[in-house]
This record gives structure tokens, C-alpha cells and sequence, in this order.
């Protein structure tokens, strides 16, 4: 009698057990990415406040084959502002409010050039275990050196037309990345383990797709003028708006 | 009764699991293994804290009381990242990597050569020192890099080291004569941020990872982990390398010595 009560609470536990954890795997938002657009997801534009800084002129005359195939001369690329205000290279992403990662790195890989002896993109955002591509486009020989404090350091010659491809295991915003035999240049790499982030444009502008509906803290990262958040909540098919304003 | 004693047995059975579980790690990542040796990071705690603690630190970060008077600085464990190993760049060392250094020294720094501690002992210090990052714990090092066999040290290959010491821009750092003064020279800093200066071929000192012509080929595969100097492992095909050994070997003989004349580039 009493082993048989025993074994009817073990398996009533055992289903309620399955019961719970069925109902807990539809009700969190699942972070795999959605291949068609959801509709939701959130917008923006961030503006750099007061008088833009001008770009300061980048001596590459150490080496005659950086200047090659440039049509204007290196500039500065810490802070790059548009003439409607609008803050470029900034990485916005959701540091807060996503249920735990399920998601595979996209099969699509991204791709880092150096090209006239400056990164391109300046700042670059990818997921971890996603292969980065890293094309050498100048004439000259560059050495690709990614600084990172959680990932791997990791430092590669690379001659013209020699291809060359990395990936990170960690999340980390933002490794530096460098060439020392050119000290100008300077680029970022934001890896994420999710895919909610972006990199705004010429004007500022960014776009995270396919947000699932939730609460989030959006984190705004600029390399010289530091993280700014914002708390903000997304419905089911919601297109939610927001901005940022950075300044010096 | 028997359920009771079903249960008490499964318990006990998954304590057990857990415990070897435990142990069975944490032996792994205490342990060094180099050649018929095994290190022991216990052992490797009390001689590292009579030989090594000074300039290494107590965390091992490279902070110890010595540290603010070398250059280049001690090395920060922490990082888990090694000038000298026999694995891709980027990767971790070997244990044999790691006592090699230690009984060898790094030539051209304040490390000296550890010969006369025990084989034993400083199989022990690798073990210690491997607890000061969890990468050890979490990665394992990459598959050993082939050495192919040097060919002859030619006037033609020195010739051709010569062009390749100019088109990989070895020169931006070494500089033209290899006396360590290229434009880019003093910008460099290693991972800590500290200045540290190009190799100045002329000088004749001994390479930092060995001073053969086979530690000079893998230094150019595997480059300086944590230094400016980086892997040209896809850059160069092996042929290649061995023509840059021969050139830079030349560096120091003014007899020898080839000048890299000025391309078309204006370089």
C-alpha cells in the first residue's frame, strides 16, 4: 500500500515536472532569430549634442601605399557626425531583459576591410562564434591585433589578396582592434551572444528587427563618449521608437 | 522499508558522482603533464612564492614588488597568454611550452634561465601558473605547428628574405638596418600598455624564444602572444619564412648583410 502510494506521487510529480516545463518553454520568448520580420523590434536615431568635432587629418606618410587608391585623405573616425547632427559607429543593443540564448551564429559571415590604411566598417558588430572575414584591400602588408579583455588575443600578419578569418567566443563590447605596423589605425568589434543589436549609420540611425515582445534596458555604446541606457517596452508586433543624444 | 533504502542508496550513489566529478577536475586542472612528468600546482604554490612572486605578483598578474623596475615587464598569468609556445598564434601553450620557457628564461628580459631548480620543480610551477587563468580549464591548446626541414642558407634566399623583411613591412618596427628604429617603433606597446621596444637585430643578443633558426621560423608562425609582433603564419609560405631567417640572421653581420634598397613605391 505504501509503496504504491509512493510510486502514484512520483509519477504525479513527474508530470506535473513535464506539465510546468512545457508551459515554461511556450511562454518565454524565444531569442532565435526570426527570419521574416515580426513587425516588432525597436528604432532610432542618436544625435550628438552641440558643435560636432572636426575630423582631425591622419599623417600615413610612414607608409607611401596607404594613400593609394584613397580619393581624400585619412581622418579621424572617434566621433563622426553628419551635418543633421546624427552620431555615426554608435553600437545600440539589448543588455538587459532576454530570456537565455538559444540561438545558433547566423551562417552569414561579416566582414572586417582595411582600405586606405582605416578600418572599414570603423565599428563592426557581430555575434559570438559568427566567422569574421577580414579582407586587405591596400597594396601594403597590415597586421590585424584585436586587444579583447574576454576573449583570446589574437595577432596576424596580412599581406594584399591573403585571405584571413577569426571568430570570438565571448560576448564582449568592444574589443579594439589594431594594426601595429600602421599605430593610426583603430577600429571596434561589439561581439553579442544574441542577435538584438546594431550600428548606426551615416545619420545616426538604427534599426533592431524582430525584437520579441518583453521589457528591455537598450544600452547605446560610443568609444569616446562612453554608454548611455534606456528602459523601454516592446508588444507583439510593436514598432517602438527611441533615441539617444550623446555629447562632449 | 526497500524504498527507503532505494532512495538512501540513490543518494548516496549521486553524492559520489558529484565528488569524483569534482575532484576529477579539479586534478586535471591542478596537474601539468611534461614528458613522464606531472606537476603539482600545490607543490608549485610554495616554489613559486620563493622564486617567482617578486616580479609576477601573488595574483600572478605581473605585479609584484620588483615589476615597476623591469622592462619589458613580468608577465600577467591572468591573461594566459605566452610570448614563446609551439601552438598556433593566438592559442595556449603547451605544459612543454610553458617549462621550456621557465628552464630556458626569456632572452632579452629579466627572466632568467630556471635550470637549476629540478625537472621536477618546474614541472610544478607550470601547474601553478596554469591556475592563474581558467583558460586552461576551459580551451585547449591548438595542434603543434610543423617545422619543415631548413634549406640551404643561399645568397639567393638571403636575397629573397630580404625583399619579403620589405613587403611584409617587417621594417615599420625593425626599421631598414634591423636596429629595431622603424617609424612605427615608438608607438608599440604590449597588451599591458606598456612601451616596449622592437628586437634590434645588430645587437647580437639572443632571441627571446630560443636563439636557433628553427625557434626563429616558429617565432614568424606563431608571432610574440601579447606583443605587437604578430603570427605570419598565413602570410608567408613556410619556403618564405625560412628566407626571412636567413636575411634577419644577416642583420648582425655586417659581412653578410644585404641592404634593402627602395622599391618603386618610394618606400
Amino acid at each position: 500500500m505504501k509503496e504504491k502510494s509512493i510510486f502514484a506521487s512520483v509519477v504525479s510529480f513527474l508530470l506535473i515536472l513535464i506539465v510546468a516545463g512545457t508551459l515554461l518553454v511556450l511562454s518565454v520568448p524565444s531569442v532565435t532569430a526570426n527570419p521574416a520580420d515580426s513587425g516588432s523590434g525597436i528604432k532610432g536615431v542618436i544625435k550628438f549634442e552641440g558643435a560636432a568635432p572636426k575630423p582631425t587629418h591622419i599623417d600615413t606618410s610612414a607608409d607611401p601605399l596607404c594613400s593609394k587608391g584613397r580619393t581624400a585623405p585619412a581622418t579621424t573616425e572617434d566621433i563622426v557626425v553628419d551635418s543633421g547632427g546624427g552620431l555615426a559607429n554608435v553600437v545600440v543593443y539589448v543588455s538587459e531583459g532576454l530570456a537565455a540564448n538559444t540561438s545558433q551564429p547566423p551562417q552569414e559571415s561579416v566582414t572586417l576591410e582595411q582600405k586606405g590604411c582605416q578600418y572599414r566598417p570603423h565599428v563592426l558588430a557581430m555575434q559570438a562564434n559568427q566567422k569574421l572575414e577580414i579582407v586587405n584591400s591596400d597594396e601594403t602588408t597590415h597586421n590585424i591585433h584585436p586587444t579583447p579583455a574576454n576573449n583570446r588575443e589574437w595577432n596576424m600578419t596580412q599581406p594584399h589578396g591573403v585571405p584571413l578569418d577569426h571568430t570570438f567566443a565571448r560576448e564582449e563590447i568592444a574589443i579594439p582592434i589594431k594594426c601595429n605596423v600602421h599605430p593610426w589605425m583603430r577600429g571596434y568589434i561589439a561581439v553579442f551572444k544574441h542577435p538584438y543589436f546594431a550600428v548606426t549609420d551615416k545619420n545616426g540611425a538604427f534599426d533592431i528587427k524582430n525584437l520579441p515582445p518583453g521589457t528591455y534596458t537598450i544600452t547605446a555604446w560610443q568609444e569616446k563618449l562612453g554608454t548611455q541606457t534606456q528602459k523601454i517596452t516592446v508588444g507583439a508586433g510593436e514598432a517602438k521608437t527611441l533615441d539617444f543624444s550623446f555629447k562632449q | 522499508m526497500r524504498w527507503s533504502f532505494v532512495r538512501t542508496s540513490i543518494k548516496f550513489a549521486s553524492w559520489l558522482v558529484v565528488l569524483t566529478a569534482i575532484t576529477a577536475s579539479a586534478a586535471t586542472a591542478q596537474e601539468s603533464h611534461i614528458g613522464k612528468l606531472t606537476g603539482n600546482a600545490k607543490r608549485g604554490k610554495a616554489l613559486y612564492g620563493r622564486y617567482c612572486i617578486y616580479c609576477h605578483g601573488p595574483e600572478g598578474d605581473g605585479r609584484g614588488e620588483n615589476a615597476p623596475y623591469l622592462n619589458p615587464k613580468p608577465r600577467d598569468f591572468t591573461k594566459a597568454l605566452f610570448k614563446c609556445h609551439s601552438t598556433p598564434a593566438g592559442s595556449l601553450p603547451l605544459d612543454s611550452d610553458l617549462y621550456d620557457t621557465i628552464s630556458r628564461g626569456i632572452h632579452a628580459s629579466g627572466m632568467p634561465s630556471w635550470k637549476p631548480l629540478l625537472r621536477q620543480e618546474r614541472a610544478d610551477l607550470v601547474a601553478y601558473i596554469k591556475t592563474f587563468s581558467s583558460a586552461f580549464e576551459e580551451e585547449k591548446p591548438g595542434a603543434v605547428i610543423p617545422i619543415p626541414a631548413e634549406p640551404p642558407d643561399s645568397a639567393e634566399s638571403v636575397k629573397r628574405g630580404a625583399a619579403l623583411f620589405q613587403s611584409m613591412n617587417c621594417w615599420q618596427c625593425h626599421g631598414k638596418d634591423g636596429r629595431g628604429h622603424g617609424p612605427s617603433a615608438p608607438t608599440l606597446t604590449d597588451s599591458q600598455g606598456n612601451l616596449i621596444p622592437p628586437f634590434d637585430f645588430t645587437s647580437g643578443r639572443q632571441f627571446k624564444c630560443g636563439d636557433t633558426n628553427r625557434d626563429m621560423f616558429r617565432d614568424l608562425e606563431t608571432g610574440l602572444d601579447g606583443t605587437p609582433m604578430p603570427s605570419f603564419a598565413t602570410a608567408m609560405t613556410p619556403e618564405q619564412r625560412w628566407d626571412v631567417v636567413h636575411y634577419i640572421r644577416t642583420l648582425s653581420d655586417s659581412k653578410k648583410h644585404v641592404e634593402v634598397k627602395n622599391d618603386a613605391s618610394g618606400q
